[in-house]
């Protein structure tokens, strides 16, 4: 009972110093920074930078693209991690490896290879083409490369829990005449939640700020394939810096709120299942 | 102990890694001046740094090395210059944020403008070297497929039905401004009005299948993924763009095109600092010899000395070029009125049309 206190590092106030001190150089200066930059406009000045028709379009495009790709990546990566974890067979090390090879790739190639795969004269892209698909230069594309770059958040979020998981309690719950469809959403999928939220939120999270990949498949066609980072470029380019980073701050604000509701949702889902 | 064999072999890495991304911190730690102020006796060794955009690479490898040279040769110093090659306008905004350039050799008047604007440059700098400070031009040309099977000869056909052209798009892209600006001249310098100008590139922009945010990205959509009929690029890049199809593409000169303009400066906000101004203006002084001419003409980019240009006059077709300020007091002023917000271009794209 004594060494309750006992923590592996020395100093909690040593410790959460540190903590906030990296915290605040990496992630919050930076941000502190795009607010101020934007707060140099005047309100009518940031409202018609951020509130033209064609920025709306374009943040429906983007969180709507990132959102239907972490959807994709919630199903296909918790099934992969599945595959991963309870499955051996041989490989499996290989292709656990090439789940983290979105991360290491240089998300322009990606890019560049998915819309060279799905052109029309395309390896795939000829295949879609009878049947009226146009993978690149379209929503889909922009959905295909984000679910490639968010892949690796939920495989790796869910697979740890899923390795933790004892497979008797599948068992017990089979020997207690659960069906197959009730063990899975009863026993497996509320163990499950926290991670598949954390996941979910990563992938949607890093789907938001995408640009390299996104802007070799989407065409950047106004109102129908510009995604907004590409318009925060385009105002770089006219060296409006104040302009650009209100477009920032639109969808850091936007990203934030959606991030805290997840957040939310997930310890919500934590308290129930236990 | 094998762990803290471990744990050692990992301070040691981290110690590595440590020294080197710090290695480049401190400004031309190995160069010149170990000790700081007497400076009277010419330093053996000067580095500059010429800060260009993507395309030029070889060129100014060329030209580095040339005029290094003879740099040596005249003065008995040792200069390497180091470049520095990224899209125009980051290039711009990385000088502005501190990257330490001695002489910018951008795209577009656009972006040396900015830094001047910061005081970087004095002003008045285009009228400091000879030609408004350009040693070489350039212009849009059309590329096509072999055989040209559309029959792509001048900017009318490009809006002719079924002919698909692949240009950056203009507000993220030099090139794509530039094509923009050589398709309003086409109109507006052979009689055309304003109206005929704004209905001409709204119709030209319904051709354009795909909007790459730069140049490199049209290239690989046009050559490599086969998409359009027509892609338009600067004349230097169209000619390497030929040289690695093999034959699968050729050039198309239009009748009437626009000059663009690759400026050339001395940064003096930053050469003053450095003690750096005699090397970098002999620099740039030397692109305008003939030697340099002739190694800007091998690399497809248009001599500005008539000599040269005359000279190599079989790979420059004399088409009419015309000037940024034939169709706008100047580049800003263009770029304002017809890319910048709520200008021409803004208009062509209207919601879900």
């Amino acid at each position: 009972m004594a060494n309750v206190n006992r923590r592996v590092l020395p100093g909690f106030s040593l410790t959460l110093g540190y903590t906030l001190f990296y915290l605040s150089i990496l992630v919050l200066l930076p941000i502190i920074a795009v607010f101020l930059k934007a707060g140099s406009l005047s309100f009518p000045q940031f409202w018609a930078a951020v509130w033209t028709e064609r920025a709306r379009a374009a943040y429906l495009l983007t969180f709507g693209t990132s959102l239907a790709a972490a959807v994709i990546n919630l199903l296909l990566g918790s099934l992969i991690a599945w595959v991963l974890v309870r499955y051996p067979f041989p490989g499996r090390r290989f292709i656990d490896s090439l789940v983290d090879m979105p991360l290491a790739l240089p998300t322009a190639v990606g890019g560049l290879v998915y819309a060279s795969l799905y052109v029309k004269t395309g390896w795939i892209g000829r295949w879609l083409e009878p049947f009226g698909i146009q993978a690149a230069y379209s929503r889909l594309g922009i959905v295909l490369v984000l679910v490639f770059v968010g892949l690796p958040f939920v495989v790796r979020t869910v697979q740890p829990v899923l390795e933790e998981f004892d497979p008797e309690s599948e068992e017990a719950s089979a020997s207690l005449g659960a069906t197959r469809w009730q063990t899975f959403s009863q026993v497996i999928l509320p163990a499950l939640y926290p991670a598949l939220i954390t996941g979910f939120a990563l992938a949607f999270a890093r789907s938001i700020g995408e640009y390299g990949s996104v802007v070799f498949i989407s065409g950047n066609m106004p109102f129908k394939t510009e995604i907004a980072p590409i318009l925060i470029v385009a105002r770089l380019e006219e060296f409006a810096y104040g302009e650009a980073t209100a477009i920032a701050v639109v969808l850091l604000v936007i990203s934030f709120t959606l991030l805290v509701s997840i957040n939310l949702l997930e310890s919500w889902s934590r308290r129930h299942a236990s | 102990m094998k762990r803290s064999r471990f744990l050692s072999l990992l301070l040691l890495g981290a110690g590595g890694l440590g020294a080197w991304l710090s290695s480049d911190l401190l400004p031309n730690a190995s160069a010149a001046d170990p000790a700081p102020k007497p400076a009277p006796a010419p330093p053996k060794e000067v580095e500059i740094l010429n800060v260009s955009y993507d395309p030029t690479r070889e060129l100014w490898k060329a030209l580095d090395e040339k005029f290094a040279a003879k740099y040596a040769q005249k003065t008995g110093t040792k200069v390497t210059v180091k470049q520095s090659h990224g899209g125009s306008s980051s290039q711009a905004r990385a000088v502005i944020d501190g990257l330490e350039a001695d002489v910018v050799t951008l795209a577009t008047a656009i972006d040396t403008d900015a830094i001047a604007k910061k005081g970087l440059i004095k002003d008045g700098w285009l009228d400091r070297l000879p030609n408004h400070s350009l040693p070489y031009t350039s212009t849009v040309v059309f590329v096509v497929r072999k055989g040209n099977p559309k029959g792509v000869k001048d900017w009318r056909d490009l809006i002719k039905p079924g002919v698909e052209v692949i240009t950056p798009n203009p507000k993220t892209s030099g090139n794509g401004y530039l094509s923009f600006f050589s398709a309003w001249g086409s109109v507006v310098l052979r009689g055309g009005s304003r109206d005929d100008a704004v209905k001409y590139v709204t119709e030209l922009y319904k051709h354009v299948p795909v909007l790459d945010s730069g140049a490199r990205g049209s290239t690989t959509t046009f050559a490599q993924k086969q998409i359009g009929d027509v892609q338009l690029a600067w004349e230097n890049e169209a000619r390497l763009e030929l040289k690695e199809s093999k034959g699968a593409l050729e050039i198309v000169y239009p009748e009437i095109s626009i000059r663009a303009e690759p400026h050339v400066a001395v940064v003096d906000g930053n050469v003053d600092r450095k003690g750096t101004r005699a090397v970098a203006e002999a620099f740039l002084k030397y692109t305008y010899t003939d030697e340099a001419q002739e190694v800007i003409a091998a690399n497809f980019y248009r001599p500005t000395n008539e000599g040269v240009l005359k000279k190599h006059a079989a790979d420059f077709p004399a088409i009419r070029l015309f000037n940024i300020t034939e169709i706008a007091k100047d580049i800003l002023d263009a770029h304002k009125q017809l890319i910048g917000d709520g200008g021409v271009f803004d208009s062509i794209y209207k919601p879900k049309s």
